[in-house]
């Protein structure tokens, strides 16, 4: 067992953490974000030509033939910079279904994507500024236009629409095939939505952090405090286990192990909670200067509250969770012997 | 990243749990940190040694298999996972060993490294007293040098296996006029000598497993002084972290235990256990973010060879989710609840506690601010 990312794996980290320091900067976010397309449509191309769309895709279709764990960690970072481009939408979500044919387009930046799941009541991530979306409709996944009306999203820096009804579709899969493609689909969404909150609730931490060191009342900097300092603390140990869950998450849906789907939604439970959080507890830590519009501290919750939703209720998750477990409990009961080891991966 | 063990890690593992299965005696099983009874522990204990499984990571000079920190890691998760009981050379295990190991003379690496490994001789720790709590640095046990002795008086509190135990990793107050955390000294004490007396605490569990030490002008040679003069406090904190660190896994594993009798009491009344279910599952998804950043931070462990702060943030995260699942298995219980079972009464009451040893959860937090956060310190 060995928890340590590799040499390329931090150096992807830096470089998109440089990227994103650069041409995503904090101070630009409400310029970006509040006014026409919502995002910088520029960026995507120059994503396009990091390589940053084709991580986890084959070389033969034009990829870097890596995994699902390097796109975490892009997600991770795209997440600590706010960053209000489809690239959630389509590497976190929609990527498995993309046809062979259009990975091209999708690789080299001409064509983005989002999804509309069955649960997702009509509502499509980054509608406006997707090509096209996946759908899934009864027993079948298709392929549609992303049209639609915009819907005015609780997180300005990740806009909705609403999709519009269409004749005009390809069927992806049916049936068995299509079951289980939209179970994949689910299960990297939920991961991909746990790396986003470690990002956002990091960066938070760290601006909570920097002003409790700075700021003083009474005569002393209010981190001294413990009733300051101790949410803090539970906020970095939240953080600190989602982000391990994220992690593992991960790993297994890059390597297709047993426990995906289970550690997809520990990592989501973990990372969606801690984000709102962590979220709250810095927002208080500012007092007052934490509520104004011109402070970035409400674009993350905004994000936060948005990640908690858009992935559905942690307690639902965690409530199938549950059942799983204890029917696994009951199976093991059962048998006398001890329990087979399918080459699971949980810790 | 590789999350599964490797070949060779399985194999060892395959191994472990036959051994395990062979020769853990089922009155054992599920004794947590209890020493009754004592002649069992005892010879599972030394079974433990004489195979091999205790102090894998240590130079294999002083007897240890030289392994790496993941080996450690599986034997506990192993043994967690059988419900056996804790060894009873635990704190010489997890605690003395190391410190000796960065501190000790020649000699005192010789005589006291392998009899810890081969479950010859138990030790207990003289930390805490009743005035000097989370404050470690206030301890009033006095040593004072005589010649080529040092004669300790004082009194020590909440000391585990001190009934039991062989040696003392004793910190005294060398010289009261010294600036804090300068006068302190570091003793290896035996626990056999004249003037050393125990007395056991009842705790609210009804069992005594944690005791009082008095030392009456206890003559202790000064080669048995661990690291030089004054320099206590240091070698105390290396024996905190070391705690903490080894201790992770250790306490993963006796959540993983509450938490499979937990499932087991919802699969026999799953309509009982529905309302619950968000709950226990968030007991489970703690338990694998803990085991998992346990593993995290083994990464920095192989790297540096002392044990970072994290060993805090799994404690902390732990005593919460320990007595958080025991609330909720009671409420599964229903009206039987009310008995005692055994266990779940025990573990309610036991728990408490697991918020209070080994560092409170107040002092971890600050632990946490001061030193991985770059807070100001609070006092």
């Amino acid at each position: 067992m060995d928890f340590r990312f590799t040499a390329e794996q931090q150096e992807l980290r830096e470089q998109a953490r440089a990227f994103l320091d650069r041409r995503v900067p904090t101070a630009d976010l409400a310029r970006t974000v509040d006014s026409g397309d919502g995002w910088d449509v520029s960026s995507w191309g120059e994503i396009a030509s990091l390589g940053w769309l084709g991580v986890s895709v084959e070389e033969a279709d034009g990829g870097a033939g890596l995994s699902f764990l390097e796109e975490a960690i892009l997600l991770e970072e795209f997440g600590r910079h706010l960053y209000p481009g489809p690239y959630l939408a389509t590497i976190g979500m929609a990527l498995p279904a993309v046809p062979g044919a259009q990975l091209g387009a999708l690789v080299s930046g001409r064509m983005r994507w989002s999804t509309c799941m069955s649960d997702d009541a009509g509502l499509v991530a980054n509608l406006q500024a997707v090509d096209r979306v996946v759908l899934e409709a009864g027993a079948e996944l298709l392929v549609v236009e992303a049209t639609g009306s915009p819907a005015t999203s609780i997180d300005p820096s990740r806009r909705m629409g609403r999709l519009a009804p269409t004749v005009d579709r390809e069927v992806l899969a049916t049936g068995a095939s299509a079951r289980s493609l939209a179970s994949a689909m689910r299960t990297r969404r939920l991961a991909a939505l746990a790396a986003e909150a470690v990002g956002v609730a990091q960066q938070m931490l760290e601006w909570g952090l920097e002003h409790v060191r700075e700021r003083e009342q009474f005569g002393r900097k209010i981190g001294s405090y413990q009733a300051v300092s101790h949410p803090l603390v539970d906020s970095y140990v939240g953080i600190e286990l989602a982000r391990s869950l994220t992690y593992w998450a991960a790993w297994c849906i890059s390597h297709d192990a047993v426990d995906r789907q289970r550690a997809a939604i520990a990592a989501y439970s973990a990372a969606s909670e801690a984000a709102v959080f962590t979220c709250e507890r810095v927002i208080q830590v500012h007092g007052g200067m934490g509520f104004i519009w011109e402070s970035p501290l409400h674009r993350y919750y905004k994000r936060a509250l948005w990640i908690q939703n858009f992935g559905g209720p942690a307690r639902l998750h965690r409530a199938w969770l549950a059942r799983d477990l204890i029917a696994g409990a009951a199976q093991t009961a059962l048998e006398t012997a001890t329990p087979s080891d399918e080459g699971g991966s949980t810790p | 990243m590789e999350l599964r063990d490797t070949e060779a890690e399985a194999e060892f593992r395959s191994r472990l749990r036959a051994w395990i299965a062979e020769n853990l005696p089922p009155q054992l099983v599920g004794l947590g940190t209890r020493t009754e009874p004592l002649e069992p522990l005892r010879s599972w204990s030394r079974s433990l040694s004489q195979a091999g499984y205790v102090g894998l990571t240590w130079p294999s000079e002083f007897g240890g298999g030289g392994g790496a920190y993941a080996l450690d890691a599986i034997v506990l998760e192993e043994l967690a996972r059988a419900q056996a009981p804790q060894h009873l050379g635990a704190i010489g295990i997890g605690m003395a060993g190391p410190t000796i190991m960065a501190y000790g003379t020649d000699s005192q690496k010789r005589r006291f490294l392998p009899r810890i490994l081969s479950a010859d001789e138990i030790w207990c720790q003289g930390f805490s007293e009743p005035g000097a709590g989370s404050d470690l640095a206030s301890v009033r046990t006095r040593s004072e040098r005589r010649g080529d002795h040092v004669v300790v008086s004082g009194q020590k509190v909440w000391s585990s296996y001190a009934h039991l135990a062989d040696w003392c990793i004793l910190v005294t107050l060398g010289d009261p006029m010294a600036p804090r955390y300068h006068g302190l000294n570091y003793l290896l004490v035996d626990m056999h000598s004249p003037g050393v007396e125990v007395r056991p605490l009842r705790q609210m569990t009804g069992d005594a497993d944690f005791n009082e030490i008095f030392f009456t002008d206890v003559q202790v040679p000064a080669a048995n002084l661990l690291g030089a003069e004054g320099e206590g406090w240091q070698v105390a904190m290396t024996t905190l972290l070391h705690e903490r660190a080894t201790l992770g896994f250790a306490l993963t594993g006796l959540l993983d235990a509450a938490l499979h009798r937990l499932l087991q009491l919802a699969a026999e009344d799953p309509a009982a256990a529905e309302p619950w279910l968000a709950d226990i599952a968030r007991e489970w998804i703690q338990l694998q973010g803990l085991k998992l950043t346990a593993q995290r931070s083994l990464g920095q462990l192989g790297v540096t060879g002392m044990p970072g702060p994290e060993g805090s943030v799994i404690k902390l995260g732990w005593s919460e989710s320990t007595q958080r699942l025991t609330k909720l298995a009671r409420t599964l219980l229903g009206p039987e609840a009310v008995l005692d079972d055994g266990f779940w009464h025990y573990q309610q009451l036991r728990s408490r506690a697991n918020s209070i040893e080994a560092g409170t959860s107040e002092i971890l937090r600050n632990i946490v601010a001061e030193r991985v956060l770059g807070l100001p310190r609070s006092r």
